[in-house]
């Protein structure tokens, strides 16, 4: 078992090393563009095939122990890694979509000057979320939790030169790092709790901390606390109130690191470590509660201000919020298998609604340069990477253009090519980005048989069941989902609309056109959508089949699975409600999409459709398009007041008083040495009458003494 | 009888000449003072029965140290030191530490322990003087008497170096 | 007789000679000082060879002797070197170590 778990392990970690001290080192390596890229993708594309005939020939868990790393009384820690149904199914989902992402970033990185640095940053969070999922133990879990944070933090900014991505970099470490606080006090906890029972080392691993005595010692107050606060840590990483706002500011970095990272994998973190330690969980219902709660409180509000915004990717990246928000609701009702189902699925769909928006963008920036070349809008940039002669060579051309000027985009300041205002009618030029978007779009919104249909339609499923059974409270969190899938049934159709459809609304857009683009963006599209239509079919709901997904993490008879279940009797609602609710389901979807491409019209109206929205609800919808001030409050309430302390407090503490207290040391001895120098008069005889007041001393001690 | 008698004259001449020394203003003065105290403990050699040294003293001590002190004061024409003006704590700290010493080295003389006494039955004068000590030099103490030959050679040659008027 | 005299004697000449080197400022007059104590010295040196009854008492104060003497000798070479310099023979003028 250890060879194959070090074959998963160590190639994106030593190729990430590799590529760096080269890309450092030596100058060549950085223009080597295509063996950078096909080897760090081979370095992803291994573990991938590793981790898959592990998964083909499974039969039962294993642990795979490397050396015994943290010792120290009653902490025992070893590396320790787990493969069993749950981590080998994350396994699957980060390296395969992973792989396609690093062949999309060949393309979509295509000229960029850290090329290099870009795919060694790409294989170092691939090793450090691989470190997470198949970690043995929270420790090594959070060796793996705060390296994808480090992670985030490089590839966000990586256009650091740009201060705005340095910001959004710094957003997303520090708001993590809040969360981050919370895990390790849960750990803590944890123990305290389990040393202060057993006697013996104890090592954080599941195999001891899931056993049936262990969990025993959670009942409780403690069990809240714990599971409260690891729930607090996943707020961080997976974006939930209060802990979100990182996540639209992280679309400063490129694309495909939002794919990566911002969908399909570090923000699911959070929804693996509550699957994990389900068991643990589940001995929490007033903990259960409060992620429910916030889980569904998180979707709605995401969604709503997804419906406003004008950037595509900051659509997406709400939306991305909002499902997460979904998963957490399936958690705190019981269902986490259901919620890794959801993360699986919402990783195929939004990771090709992201690459999807990549390939627009791209675009989008080749009409930018076409458009500063003729001489429309001003040269933003400066620079011409697509080989166009300069523009004093073409003055010809430009003498009968007009003035140069941003008067004719319907935005202040310069050209946005992820503004969707100045889209529009792409569908023409780019048919695959648009049949594959157009399909992750009806996956999201829950269009059956595609996944995200199977997957929704579970999650309220539970949710409604959990309120019969347990508490009728829960029917509102109920109601609040079904809002919620409408919401994104409608904000997605919206998106595509405006991107796709109707008449292209940037400048002269009868002289510029855009392109598809080559088929290393084109293709992890095609792959991914159509993991979005058979996606779903893994987790059928009772009435239509057999769901193999429950089988696989749960268990079947005579074995049971990672991920406990809560348990419900009877364990599946009557079929007539089944029904009804996939009915339901749907037709939200049906009734989304129909509203958004046929009531508003945004397809053939484009952003006057948004106007007419916006007079419909007011001061709602101008509350949701500032982000419901999330981030007005902060900087008032928080970081403000934390600069005004520095700058007023600690900063002149540390220059008088501890700068002072450096220097003082400094003139002290400076002083005394002053005065000690006084006896060196030069005086021969002075030195005498030491020698002799020496002698007498001495004499003195030896006769008295 | 007579040892004590002897004793006390010697020391009288011999603290005599050295509170001189101390006290004279002119370096001449002091150098010859200094000579009386030589002479003065040669004297007090041969009473103590080291006869050989006590001519040696008077040869070596008082016939040509003190003879070059003499020659280099002539040499270098010094005029009478002024009297030092004030009290400096230098002076007061000397002869406090003076004094000190004084009193302990006193301490330990008188309460020294197994003091022995000179027994006339140990002491033959010619005998113990220029032959045991021909005998211990040359014998037990030959490889310092060599060594002080080079030190001797080092210090002539030293000092002629250093007297010149350009190093060459 | 007892030697215990002698032993006063030599102490008392002794300080005599550490006042002489820590009081004068005359060079010449500190070397004088320093000649006073070594003979201080070898007179009890004497006198403990006379008590214990052997001669190697008497043999070391021959050493110091020659060693006094060239010590003399190049002692006041420097000094004639120093006067050549600085035109004085006063300690307190020769300060240039001074810290």
């Amino acid at each position: 078992m250890e060879p194959l778990v070090q074959l998963i392990l160590l190639p994106p970690l030593l190729m990430a090393a590799f590529n760096g001290m080269m890309g450092l080192f030596w100058a060549p390596w950085r223009t080597k563009e295509g063996l950078v890229g096909a080897l760090s993708t081979a370095a992803v594309a291994v573990p991938f095939a590793v981790a898959l005939s592990l998964f083909l020939g499974f039969e039962h868990a294993a642990v795979a122990r490397f050396f015994p790393w943290l010792v120290a009384g009653d902490l025992a820690v070893d590396f320790a890694y787990r493969i069993d149904e749950l981590s080998l199914l994350m396994t699957l989902v980060v390296t395969g979509v992973g792989t396609l992402i690093h062949l999309y970033s060949i393309g979509y990185m295509h000229g960029d000057g850290g090329f290099w640095r870009f795919f060694a940053y790409l294989n170092l969070f691939i090793f450090a979320m691989l470190n997470l999922v198949l970690a043995e133990n929270l420790i090594v879990l959070f060796l793996g939790w705060e390296g994808v944070g480090l992670c985030s933090y490089l590839l966000i900014g990586f256009w650091y030169t740009d201060l705005k991505n340095s910001a959004a970099a710094n957003k997303a470490f520090i708001v993590n790092r809040i969360g981050d606080f919370a895990y390790l006090l849960a750990m803590f906890l944890i123990f305290q709790t389990v040393t202060a029972a057993t006697d013996g080392p104890f090592g954080f691993d599941f195999t001891t901390l899931l056993a049936p005595e262990t969990l025993a010692l959670f009942e409780g107050s403690v069990g809240f606390w714990v599971a409260l606060l690891l729930f607090i840590g996943a707020t961080g990483k997976s974006a939930q109130i209060p802990l979100f706002v990182w996540l639209p500011d992280a679309m400063a970095g490129p694309t495909p690191v939002s794919a990566l990272i911002h969908a399909a994998t570090m923000v699911t973190s959070g929804l693996y470590l509550l699957a994990r330690l389900s068991a643990l969980v589940l001995l929490a219902p007033g903990a259960m509660a409060i992620i429910a709660v916030i889980g569904a409180l998180t979707a709605l509000m995401a969604a709503t201000i997804a419906i406003t915004q004008t950037d595509i990717k900051r659509v997406l990246a709400y939306s991305t919020v909002s499902q997460l928000g979904f998963m957490f609701l399936a958690a705190g009702v019981g269902a986490f298998f259901v919620a890794i189902f959801h993360v699986m699925t919402h990783a195929f769909f939004k990771a090709c609604l992201f690459l999807g928006s990549g390939s627009v963008i791209h675009s989008m920036h080749h009409v930018e340069h076409e458009l500063a070349h003729k001489g429309i809008i001003p040269d933003a940039h400066g620079h011409d990477p697509h080989g166009h002669h300069a523009e004093s060579d073409d003055s010809a051309a430009k003498v009968d253009a007009p003035h140069p000027t941003y008067a004719t985009l319907p935005y202040e300041g310069p050209f946005d090519a992820q503004d969707m205002r100045t889209m529009g009618g792409l569908g023409r030029y780019m048919p695959v980005t648009r049949w594959t978007f157009l399909i992750a779009t009806l996956a999201i919104a829950g269009l059956p048989p595609l996944a995200g249909f199977f997957s929704k339609d579970e999650i309220l499923l539970r949710t409604f069941q959990f309120a019969g059974h347990v508490h009728a409270g829960f029917y509102l969190l109920w109601g609040v989902g079904i809002v919620t899938a409408i919401l994104t049934a409608v904000y997605m159709t919206r998106a595509y609309l405006l991107t796709f459809e109707g008449e292209p609304r940037w400048p002269s857009a009868m002289d510029v056109k855009p392109h598809e683009s080559p088929w290393t963006i084109t293709t992890p599209l095609v792959v991914l959508a159509g993991l979005s239509v058979v996606g779903g079919f893994l987790g059928l709901p009772h009435v239509l089949g057999h769901s193999w997904i429950h089988g696989w993490l749960v268990g079947h008879e005579g074995h049971v699975g990672p991920v406990a279940d809560y348990p419900l009797d009877p364990p599946y609602v009557p079929a007539g409600t089944e029904w009804m609710l996939l009915a339901l389901g749907a037709g939200i979807a049906i009734g989304g999409i129909a509203l958004a491409w046929f009531g508003l019209r945004f397809g053939a109206r484009g952003p006057e459709a948004d106007a007419k929205v916006r007079r419909g609800l007011g001061w709602v919808y101008a509350m949701a398009r500032r982000k419901w001030l999330w981030d007005e409050a902060y900087d008032a309430a928080v970081v403000q007041p934390v600069v005004r302390a520095s700058r007023d407090g600690l900063a002149p503490f540390d220059k008088r008083v501890i700068d002072g207290g450096v220097d003082g040391v400094g003139t002290l001895v400076g002083l005394a040495s002053r005065a000690v120098r006084r006896v060196q008069t030069g005086v021969v005889q002075v030195y005498a009458l030491a020698v002799v007041l020496g002698v007498v001393a001495v004499v003195a001690l030896l006769l008295l003494v | 009888m007579l040892e004590p008698f002897l004793f006390a004259v010697f020391a009288v001449f011999a603290l005599v000449g050295a509170l001189g020394m101390l006290i004279s203003r002119s370096p001449v003065a002091s150098a010859l003072w200094m000579v009386q105290t030589m002479l003065a403990v040669a004297c007090l050699y041969i009473t103590l029965h080291a006869g050989f040294l006590g001519v040696v003293q008077v040869l070596v001590y008082a016939g040509a140290i003190m003879v070059l002190f003499l020659f280099v004061i002539m040499l270098l024409n010094l005029e009478q030191m002024p009297r030092l003006a004030s009290f400096s704590w230098r002076k007061g700290a000397a002869y406090l530490l003076g004094v000190a010493m004084l009193a302990q080295l006193l301490a330990v003389v008188a309460v020294r322990t197994g003091a022995a006494t000179v027994t006339a039955a140990s002491v033959d004068v010619e005998a113990t003087s220029v032959r045991e000590m021909g005998l211990a030099l040359l014998t037990r103490h030959a490889f310092t008497l060599q060594i002080v030959g080079v030190l001797l050679l080092a210090a002539t040659i030293g000092a002629v170096l250093l007297a010149k008027k350009r190093f060459v | 007789m007892d030697i215990t005299w002698y032993l006063a004697l030599s102490a008392i000449l002794f300080t005599i000679g550490v006042l002489g080197v820590l009081l004068r400022r005359n060079v010449i007059v500190i070397f004088l000082s320093v000649e006073l104590m070594l003979n201080a010295v070898n007179l009890s040196l004497v006198a403990f060879s006379q008590s214990f009854g052997h001669v190697d008492g008497q043999i070391l104060v021959f050493f110091v002797m020659s060693v006094a003497a060239a010590e003399a000798a190049v002692g006041l070479a420097i000094v004639i070197a120093l006067f050549r310099n600085s035109l004085s023979v006063n300690v307190d003028e020769f300060n240039l170590l001074r810290g």
